[in-house]
């Protein structure tokens, strides 16, 4: 399967270890990436808060350079046309892609406007023929977590970790639903799938105060304060990110919010493909470990070869008064679609 | 040039048809454009379905000898019975009247009234043209079967089968679950009067179940309806208890031996245990209990039968060898009060039912507060010891939000203010209500809530954000958190509690969409069944002989779920004192020459009304079955089925008649037959 | 944050156009979307804010605010996209908080710049795309319809 690749401003640099990590990872699985040629910034929430048209213009290069990629067009299950997939690692960069598309699909207007923009570059772009994806949604839905499994050699035993997706993965959800939008649960699925233990992380996707750290420090330290001290509470040894911003904010003012809060965290900040490589046997020097400003050495020495004792079989039975409790599943009765 | 003397009738209808359309131009425009297309009078009138409109009419077909009437008003849907009345009292068969709806179709739609008059001068000219060729029809005549089918063994139903049954007429009251009570058997105290539900409602239930006239059927389910108002058969299966009901005395010697406890989702919802034999709760009607085969340990293993041992009657109650049983039932009216499902909380994960423990859902609630129910009516957290030192309640869990339920479930706001006066009056915690509006209209609601705030609960007007175990400071370790912002500080609040209670939506049945094609009934967008008109036939379907109630229709609360079963049973009444039915004559016919046989027509029926002759090989219509949707008519490749009031004939004069614009070119009653294909 | 987004809207509707323009709350909204998730009306509150913030800055009114600065960061984050097609993280902070807060500047270069720097994960000079005259014809013409169209719009 081959995808377009929209690596973003960060990957190139600030986010090298992502880049580095999801390359290594994707070779692994066989992945083809074309990547979009001279391609330039999404805008990131920058862009848009000052001007609407070179907003959209500005991502619609994007595009446009996109659906020229020798990359087959496939039908996807939202009853589409069949469209190119375009693979962005950040979550802004996804965000901004797929919005862009999406109020273009419904714009006619605006598709006009962008497109008579791009043609001073002589470029255009027909919205709906490409589908932006998140890396993440890549592999747990396209490579699937079995797939997944199967290519682990070295387990990550006894490794606590805190999954965290932040905003924009999952909200607002311009390129149909990944995952639910307030309580996710793919990337658990796929960190349980590495052998690691993934705590219940109920901040998962709480902010990680984006540009706010540059906007006002005190509002953007308590943010990720409340993100630190929870995967602290629930024990954690890392926290698991996506999104090269929330590991920008989280690993470089960790620091920071430490001496606002007289707080001693330590937590390192990693990317999920740099636990897929260690999972899948791939040499740490190639998954960009040692680029984080919180070092992860302490928690990957606690990677046991061992699995942990397996659970004994019986439910813990609660006490004879407890009242039981509800399942987390919804049945099937109940199941209903809710509106995206 | 017709023979026929057609009088046209334009209705001002106040303003509502004239303040968009010229309806005296109308009028003298028909009187002289339609002369020669057999129009003899012509007039408009402000109100015509008024006593004196209708005078008016009958003045005209007696002094002026008019065989064809055009009434130019609202939809038929309203009046067309009044004006096919004021026909017939002055001697002109009904059906040889036609409304031409200037209302819904040209007055409310449209805003330019110059285009709008047009239209109108043009519909009314196709009435005219329709109504030259309208025959006179004679109404079919059906007998009313006196015996109804009540579906659903809630309060509503209850309800509607016990005014039947107390008015000397049979009633089959058919329940799914055990035993009859429906929700209401599961709650403590009901709004605003704090009385104890099962006070209430036990004695109803016994006196349904005792009714001489009332047969119970438990444990079962309607599987298909055939017939039609007056004659309708309802299959029923009846699910195999495993307890003969002739020999079992309800002792419950069986229940206590089982040795399987499973988590009863259904009467505890999901807060308490129930055997594998069960009846939900002491006092259920019937008292005989069930076997849970896919918990039962012999069903499932083969061995165990300890109910079959310790049962005290001679010989065993319990009799694992029992199959289904299905039933016909001969009924002549029908009347679903189904209820609802409680939303799933779980569907908005930031409110944490499922996955925090002290999350609880408004039907747990009510059976923690039962006395009858898992604690014995302490209000405890789920350890089953600690009493909670501070609850919060949050109203319009998945109602009033377009990704859920955009609709208001009605109930919430009163039932939590009544958890919380609950929670106040047996722990004395703090209580926080969340609410968006208050809404306590009806008798004595009002009055409720400002009793509750007299209590000293907390109010916070804001839609709760999440419900979180992520504490932020040591305040609030160990607590849930609620974030909500408070729209009257306009600030976000954090307020720690002990116990959530999550009031949540109600919503249809999961199956309502199954269940209303199995009676032939629409369901709304939502689910909801529809009633016949919102606000004027509230009980009715437009399915003649099925009615609604409860919260089948939608939500409401117990006075309004009562009120609905006994207005059902009022017209369900109605009916078989009339002992028989005169049915709209618009039906479907076919002319048997024309059939070729193909039987393309037998599998479109949505009412069952067409079968089929092998031996001629010919396709017959049940009259009494077919309601006229003319589904069959157009499904005809031979033009064989023909549509009382919708023949070809009339449809196409009356297309000519819209198209009018060069009448002069008209051939006199030029259509020859049309014969299709 | 002076006003929630509940009562912006209400403001917004009573016409009460300059003292929400002059609102510092959508300057603090970090585009988390979870209004928007969270909203049972379904209003796009987001792309609300950020149409409030380009009112703001069209119409004057953020100098006003008590987040005047915010825009600028914008501003000048924008300016290294369109002079070289990709974002300046050193040269967005340096020449930002030089301007507006030059303790903080020292901070931010003594603390996490030094750190990203030291790790690799900071460039000293920006990378420039080989479409940049592309890129800013695109833009330049996207400018002038949208100056013919007044910025208007949602999205």
């Amino acid at each position: 399967m081959k995808y377009g690749y929209y690596p973003g401003c960060s990957l190139e640099r600030n986010a090298s270890a992502y880049n580095q990590s999801t390359l290594a990872v994707a070779r692994k699985l066989g992945i083809g990436f074309a990547e979009v040629d001279d391609w330039n910034c999404c805008g990131a929430t920058e862009y848009i808060a000052i001007n609407l048209l070179p907003a959209y213009a500005l991502i619609g290069r994007n595009l446009a350079l996109a659906s020229q990629l020798p990359v087959d067009p496939i039908t996807g299950n939202n009853g589409h046309q069949p469209q190119k997939q375009l693979v962005a690692p950040c979550s802004a960069c996804f965000l901004n892609l797929s919005k862009a598309d999406h109020y273009m699909g419904q714009s006619p207007k605006l598709t006009r406007q962008v497109n008579d923009a791009l043609a001073a570059g002589g470029l255009s772009y027909d919205p709906g023929s490409i589908r932006v994806r998140h890396l993440l949604e890549i592999m747990v839905d396209d490579v699937g977590f079995e797939t997944i499994g199967a290519t682990v050699n070295r387990p990550l035993y006894n490794l606590r970790l805190a999954p965290y997706y932040g905003c924009l993965i999952v909200r607002p959800g311009f390129h149909g639903k990944f995952d639910d939008p307030e309580y996710p649960t793919k990337l658990d699925t796929l960190l349980q799938t590495l052998g690691a233990t993934v705590v219940d992380y109920p901040v998962k996707t709480h902010c990680c105060g984006g540009h706010m750290t540059q906007i006002s420090e005190a509002v953007a330290h308590d943010l990720i304060r409340r993100l630190l001290k929870n995967a602290a509470d629930h024990q954690a040894d890392a926290i698991v990110t996506l999104c090269p911003m929330c590991q920008l904010n989280l690993d470089g003012y960790q620091d920071s919010v430490n001496k606002r809060f007289g707080t001693n965290f330590q937590l390192p900040i990693l990317y999920f493909t740099q636990l897929m490589g260690l999972a899948f046997g791939l040499p740490a020097s190639d998954l960009g470990f040692g680029k984080e400003l919180v070092p992860a050495d302490l928690a990957l020495k606690k990677i046991g070869v061992e699995p942990p004792p397996p659970s004994t079989g019986k439910r813990q039975r609660p006490p004879k008064e407890a009242l039981p409790m509800p399942s987390a599943e919804i049945p099937e009765r109940a199941r209903k679609e809710t509106v995206p | 040039m017709t023979e026929e003397r057609i009088g046209v009738y334009i209705c001002h209808c106040g303003s509502n048809i004239a303040a968009t359309v010229d309806v005296h131009d109308v009028s003298t425009w028909a009187g002289e454009a339609l002369a020669d297309r057999g129009v003899v009078v012509a007039r408009d009138y402000q109100f015509m379905c008024s006593s004196l409109g209708q005078e008016l009419i009958e003045a005209d077909i007696r002094e002026q000898g008019l065989t064809r009437v055009v009434v130019g008003a609202c939809s038929p849907h309203l009046h067309e019975t009044t004006f096919r009345n004021a026909c017939q009292r002055a001697g002109l068969n009904p059906y040889l009247c036609e409304m031409v709806s200037l209302r819904e179709q040209v007055s409310w739609v449209h805003t330019d009234r110059a285009a709008a008059t047009e239209k109108s001068k043009s519909m009314i000219s196709g009435g005219v043209e329709r109504v030259a060729l309208h025959e006179p029809l004679e109404p079919l005549i059906v007998p009313i079967n006196p015996a109804t089918l009540v579906v659903g063994g809630g309060i509503a139903g209850i309800q509607a089968a016990l005014e039947i049954a107390d008015s000397g007429y049979p009633v089959y009251l058919v329940e799914r679950e055990p035993s009859i009570g429906g929700h209401m058997a599961q709650f403590d105290k009901t709004f605003p009067t704090l009385d104890c539900s099962a006070c209430i409602l036990t004695p109803k239930m016994v006196s349904a179940g005792g009714h001489p006239n009332i047969t119970l059927l438990t444990w079962s389910e309607v599987e298909q309806v055939d017939g039609y108002v007056g004659n309708f058969t309802a299959t029923v299966r009846k699910k195999a208890r495993y307890v003969n009901a002739d020999v079992c005395t309800g002792c419950g010697n069986c229940i206590e031996k089982c040795p399987v406890r499973v988590v009863d989702d259904v009467f505890e919802a999901g807060l308490g245990y129930r055997k594998a034999i069960y009846r939900p709760f002491p006092q259920a009607v019937p008292k005989y209990p069930v076997i849970d085969v896919d918990n039962c340990t012999y069903f499932q293993r083969g061995k165990c039968k300890a109910c079959q041992l310790f049962c005290p009657t001679e010989p065993k109650s319990i009799d694992f060898t029992q199959q289904d049983e299905i039933i016909q039932l001969n009924v002549g009216n029908i009347i679903l009060a189904t209820g609802y499902d409680l939303f799933d909380c779980r569907r908005i994960p930031q409110y944490g039912y499922g996955r925090l423990a002290n999350v609880f859902t408004s039907l747990e609630f009510e059976r923690l507060c039962n006395a009858a129910g898992p604690t014995a009516g302490e209000v405890v957290l789920r350890d089953g010891i600690t009493k909670p030192e501070s609850v919060g309640i949050i109203h319009c869990v998945g109602s009033r939000d377009n990704k859920y339920n955009s609709y208001c479930s009605v109930i919430c706001c009163m039932q939590s203010l009544k958890f919380a006066h609950l929670v106040k009056e047996r722990t004395g915690a703090d209580v926080y209500n969340f609410y968006i509006d208050m809404r306590t209209p009806f008798k004595d609601y009002d009055e409720f809530y400002q009793k509750v705030l007299a209590e000293g609960v907390h109010f916070v007007r804001g839609r709760v954000a999440e419900v979180t175990d992520a504490a932020r400071n040591p305040g609030e370790e160990g607590k849930i958190i609620v974030q909500v912002e408070d729209t009257f500080i306009g600030k976000q609040r954090r307020i720690p509690v002990d116990m959530m209670i999550l009031s949540a939506a109600l919503e249809p049945r999961h199956d309502s969409n199954d269940v209303a094609y199995t009676f032939g009934i629409a369901c709304s967008a939502n689910g909801w069944f529809i009633e016949k008109h919102p606000k004027l036939d509230p009980v009715a379907t437009m399915t003649e002989g099925v009615f609604i109630a409860g919260c089948a229709q939608g939500p409401k609360d117990i006075p309004a779920t009562v009120s609905q079963g006994a207005a059902a049973a009022a017209r369900v009444l109605g009916r078989i004192n009339q002992g028989q039915l005169a049915l709209e004559p618009v039906r479907a016919s076919v002319i048997e020459a024309r059939c070729s046989g193909c039987r393309i027509c037998n599998n479109v029926c949505p009412f069952n009304a067409i079968l089929f002759h092998e031996d001629r090989m010919v396709t017959e219509i049940n009259p009494a079955l077919c309601q006229g949707c003319g589904t069959c008519v157009a499904a005809c490749p031979s033009g064989a089925i023909t549509g009382t009031q919708f023949s070809n004939e009339q449809v196409l004069a009356q297309l000519d008649g819209l198209l009018m614009w060069d009448l002069s070119d008209l051939p006199v009653r030029h259509l020859e037959p049309v014969t299709v294909g | 944050m002076e006003h929630t987004p509940r009562q912006l809207f209400a403001m917004i509707e009573a016409g009460m156009r300059e003292e929400v323009l002059r609102s510092n709350t959508f300057w603090y909204c970090v585009s988390c979307y979870f209004c928007m998730a969270r909203c049972p009306q379904e209003v796009h509150i987001t792309d609300l804010m950020y149409t409030l913030k380009r009112m703001a800055i069209r119409e004057g009114y953020y100098r006003e605010s008590t987040a005047a600065d915010a825009p600028d960061f914008s501003e000048t984050f924008i300016d290294f996209v369109e002079n070289y097609g990709r974002s300046f993280e050193l040269g967005l902070a340096t020449r930002y908080h030089l301007r507006h807060h030059p303790m903080g500047a020292i901070k931010q270069a003594t603390g996490i710049g030094w750190n990203l720097l030291r790790r690799g994960r900071m460039d000293l000079t920006p990378q420039r795309i080989k479409g940049v005259d592309q890129l800013q014809a695109i833009l330049a013409r996207a400018k002038e319809l949208e100056a013919v169209n007044g910025g208007g719009g949602v999205q």
